[in-house]
């Protein structure tokens, strides 16, 4: 041990880091609580102790429902075809091609592109009269005619996925990628000569040394996903007719818009609980592998 | 020697500060826009502080759609900005919430007898004034005079039946696909067209108890001659993501015979480099409706006020009062015209823009008000989703409206 | 290795051209908006490749005068780079002892899982009190104020990075230093954080892409030149009524540069980062 009254000196050096902490997360996040519970506005009023009345209409409340759903379909299908794509990018970049480098190198720039300026990017390129997308489209044939991406409830949150999926599914791709490189080749080799086909090499000897990592990117991903605002914010604020308006979207119009700070808090945590649950699941997960390992 | 020092160092700090006296900071918040545009803006501000060497003005632009948010949010730092860009909407709730300086007793009788008298409305709210009128604005229909009359069209349309009409006979003549665009994103935009549908059809958006009556009789109507636009494919379908300068570049791109849209676009469409269909816009005010109305309008002007937080509300107000007066708005009246009644009879105001102004001057008349409540933003949202429901085909019309009515609240 | 058959080579390059393809294009798209001539853009079909180079918005974006849209850019510019840099600065003060103490006392790692757990939380849930606690302490729309709020995300996963960077560093050196008699915070400056420089310059740039691209409190928090970030400055551009798309290009280029460059450099060590620090995370 470096430290010979070990706990009460590695406290002190935690200190700062706990202090922030708590001063910019615990704090707030307990008056959150606090505020759920009240009808207060945001400016103006205090408010008044109305109990769990805020989390109980927002249980009823047709718009709630409607959000959560959107969010809940953004995750599952956006984080579900990033990681489908990742793993295909990454069994991909571990062969040997030329260029292979180079292409690595590329993974990175959609991850590190800023997500306002992406999501700028993607509406652009879904601009009904003038984007990229309908005008390449139509020269390729592919459509006979120009088509409203962002302004049809049906397309609208696919068009979202799709700028989403495409600005993260590299990173998701370059995980697998260092996974897959600690693959050791004997046993791949090994594998060969025992005559394992191509699906019995992936599920018995890359498997194993994938699980770990993707399982990470998924709840990293998942999380992300979940809070998802600024992509939304920029490219539709939730429209058309509410079709794309997550949680935190309808966090931000009841808190800040409709300045009802106290139903606004309510719903926040909802947000929080649902995540936390999916946290949850993830250290267990996690834990369990570790034992494994 | 550090007795000297010291003395020295208080007097270098005295004379910083005596300087930081002199010179006033005011911040002031407008949006980005087409008209007043930005550099339009930055142009006034530059000679406002020519004149005046001790104040400086910071400016500050956000989207229309941040502008509302960002003067409550600032209230909560202590005086964020001294003048803010407000829309007619708004007075209400920033009365209400104590973000606005009462201005009653600031306005001079020469602004009181020169400014046009519709234009108060603008900053008023419980018989008290917030500010000044700025941009006098209404939605007036414009339309491709050359598609008219490849079509055998004489006359703009006079009722919105008529243009329903005439949009047909361009499309079946093949000129354009989609005749009509509209702003209808889900955004106050729409808000903006359905009101002066509503108004033509003689609805009402609140009942004299404040309770929603916009779900029967004219608002009901406006919705369905919406939707029947879109069903009959004379309205481009896009319409439901647009915001006004999608319009404005789809209308100027020659794609569109008619379009709704705000006085700016006159001049921009019909004189402006990045026009395909310079020289051929006409203006009218937007159609009436056989037996109810001659012609429609509806109040979409904003007004410039001083904050109540502000350090500085008078050197702040004189800011406002100098951005505002009858000098600058001619200067500027291109895009935007003024809200002084003698600028009308100006020539440099009115060459080159007498259909413009013959058509405001029918339409400013008759502008009819959103609703006047506080809680407005949240009435209005949810008209943006019932609106976008029933053009998109999610809601029947009635139904739509009755869900967003019951769910207000009022 | 497996010799590859000739239909696995071809299948192979295609994907890896579909993929180069792929990542490429929507970002060279931006540029070519950025210095197409307006009309290029809204043209029918599009040109996809200007016939004469147009750099005045960059020009524009890129002049400092009074009052114009260039000193609003870079002002946002500066904040941004303001914010972040004071963000990352502080995060590295707060972590480096904090990674330090786990690293050398694994029977403290738990407290750093709880910390990790911060990012969990979405904004939304700590923006209102954040909002009335900025505005308390007259920290609102100041490059300082978002600084502490930056702070508090970039902190523990930076402890996070730079633990597993110490865990690397074997304990005989600080052992036999200590024999010499040096103070503990000798022993961190002197022979840790040199060692440690690596990691240390890795945890710095990834603290610095997340802040660059934070938006949502910076959109709350911030109103004017003296605080409005990057992210913000160009979601008004795109928000408002800019008519020229490629104006709106331009400023998404310009915001873009910095973040871009950062991850082509340090490209392996943003992975090793997500997986070491993400695994534990």
């Amino acid at each position: 041990m470096t430290f010979p009254r070990a706990s009460l000196g590695s406290w002190a050096l935690m200190l700062p880091l706990l202090v922030v902490i708590l001063a910019v997360v615990s704090w707030p996040l307990a008056y959150t609580v606090g505020l759920s519970f009240t009808d207060a506005g945001l400016v103006a009023s205090s408010g008044n102790f109305v109990g769990a009345q805020n989390y109980l209409s927002a249980m009823s409340d047709r718009g709630v429902r409607a959000a959560f759903y959107n969010t809940a379909w953004f995750t599952l299908v956006s984080v579900s075809l990033e990681l489908v794509l990742g793993v295909l990018v990454g069994l991909l970049l571990n062969q040997e091609f030329r260029g292979r480098t180079l292409l690595r190198a590329m993974m990175i720039l959609p991850w590190a592109l800023p997500t306002v300026v992406n999501a700028i990017l993607w509406r652009l390129i879904y601009n009904p009269e003038y984007g990229a997308l309908n005008s390449a489209l139509l020269q390729l044939g592919i459509i006979d005619s120009y088509q409203s991406w962002l302004g049809r409830p049906d397309s609208a949150m696919m068009a979202m996925v799709v700028a989403d999926v495409w600005k993260n599914f590299p990173i998701v791709g370059l995980i697998c990628l260092a996974a897959l490189q600690s693959v050791p080749r004997d046993t791949q080799a090994a594998a060969i000569v025992d005559g394992a086909g191509p699906l019995a090499r992936f599920r018995f000897v890359i498997w194993p040394y994938l699980a770990g990592p993707l399982m990470i990117a998924l709840v990293l991903r998942t999380i992300e996903a979940f809070k998802v605002f600024d992509i939304i914010w920029v490219m539709t604020r939730g429209g058309p007719a509410n079709s794309t308006r997550t949680m935190s979207i309808l966090v931000y119009q009841e808190a800040f818009s409709f300045q009802r700070a106290g139903s606004g808090a309510s719903l926040a945590l909802t947000v929080t609980l649902v995540i936390m649950v999916l946290a949850g699941a993830y250290v267990s997960i996690m834990r369990r592998s570790a034992l494994r390992a | 020697m550090r007795h000297l020092t010291t003395t020295a160092l208080a007097g270098a700090l005295a004379w910083v500060a005596a300087a930081a006296e002199a010179e006033t900071a005011l911040n002031a918040l407008f949006m980005s826009q087409a008209a007043y545009s930005e550099a339009d803006v930055r142009a006034m501000t530059e000679a406002y502080m020519a004149e005046h060497p001790d104040v400086t003005v910071n400016l500050e632009f956000v989207p229309y759609e941040g502008l509302r948010d960002k003067t409550l949010l600032a209230q909560g730092s202590g005086g964020g900005y001294d003048a803010v860009l407000f829309d007619v909407i708004w007075p209400a709730e920033y009365a209400t919430n104590n973000i606005l300086l009462d201005v009653s007793d600031r306005i001079t009788p020469e602004m009181e007898s020169g400014v046009l008298p519709g234009a108060w409305s603008t900053v008023e709210y419980n018989g008290a004034r917030y500010g000044m009128p700025w941009i006098l604005d209404t939605k007036y229909l414009f339309y491709n005079r050359s598609m008219l009359e490849q079509a055998g069209i004489e006359a703009p349309p006079r009722t919105w039946s008529e243009l329903s009409e005439q949009a047909k006979a361009i499309k079946d003549a093949g000129i354009v696909e989609f005749p009509i665009v509209w702003s209808w994103a889900q955004a106050e935009a729409v808000i903006c067209d359905y009101t002066t549908l509503l108004s033509a059809f003689g609805g009402k958006f609140l009942d004299d108890q404040g309770k929603p009556a916009f779900t029967t009789d004219g608002g009901l109507q406006a919705l369905e001659y919406m939707v029947q636009t879109l069903e009959e494919g004379i309205s481009n379908p896009n319409s439901v993501e647009y915001l006004e300068e999608d319009v404005r570049r789809v209308f100027s791109n020659g794609e569109a015979a008619f379009a709704l849209n705000w006085t700016y676009m006159y001049n921009l469409a019909n004189a402006g480099d990045d026009s395909a269909v310079k020289g051929q816009v006409g203006v009218a005010p937007a159609p009436g409706v056989d037996g109810v109305s001659e012609l429609s309008a509806m109040n979409g002007s904003m007004g410039l006020g001083v904050t109540a937080t502000s350090q500085h509300p008078d050197e702040a107000w004189d800011f406002v009062a100098y951005i505002t007066s009858q000098p600058i708005q001619n200067d500027y009246a291109e895009l935007s015209l003024p809200i002084w009644s003698s600028s009308y009879e100006d020539p440099a105001v009115t060459e080159g823009r007498e259909e413009l102004i013959a058509a405001a001057s029918k339409a400013l008349a008759v502008m009819y008000p959103r609703p006047t409540t506080p809680a407005y933003n949240e009435l209005s949202t949810l008209l943006q989703v019932a609106i976008q429901e029933a053009l998109l085909g999610v809601s029947s019309p009635a139904d739509a409206l009755a869900n967003a009515a019951a769910s207000s609240g009022l | 290795m497996e010799r590859r058959s000739l239909l696995a080579s071809v299948l192979i390059y295609a994907a890896a051209l579909a993929l180069a393809v792929l990542l490429l294009l929507p970002i060279l798209w931006l540029f070519v908006m950025s210095i197409s001539p307006a009309a290029d853009l809204t043209a029918k079909p599009l040109r996809w490749w200007p016939e004469t180079v147009d750099l005045s918005r960059y020009r524009m974006l890129l002049t400092w005068e009074p009052n114009s849209m260039g000193q609003a850019f870079l002002a946002a510019l500066r904040n941004s780079l303001t914010v972040a840099g004071l963000a990352v600065g502080a995060a590295l003060v707060v972590a480096v002892p904090a990674a330090w103490a786990v690293s050398r006392n694994p029977r403290l790692e738990w407290s750093l899982y709880a910390l990790i757990l911060t990012y969990m939380l979405p904004p939304v849930a700590l923006a209102v009190p954040l909002y009335l606690g900025l505005a308390r302490f007259g920290l609102l729309n100041s490059t300082v104020g978002l600084g502490i709020i930056y702070l508090s995300m970039l902190a523990p996963f930076t402890a996070w990075l730079l633990k597993s960077g110490f865990d690397a560093i074997p304990r005989d050196i600080e052992a036999s230093a200590k024999l010499d008699g040096a103070r503990l915070d000798q022993i961190l400056r002197i022979l840790i954080l040199p060692l440690a420089a690596p990691t240390l310059a890795t945890a710095a740039l990834f603290a610095l892409l997340l802040a660059w691209d934070e938006f949502f409190y910076a959109l709350l928090f911030t109103s004017d030149q003296r605080a409005k970030t990057i992210t913000v400055a160009i979601a008004d551009v795109a928000g408002g009524r800019v008519a020229d798309y490629g104006q709106i290009a331009a400023a998404g280029v310009l915001a873009a540069l910095p973040p871009l460059l950062i991850g082509l450099v340090m490209q392996r060590a943003i992975v090793a980062g997500l997986t070491s620090g993400g695994v534990k995370g």
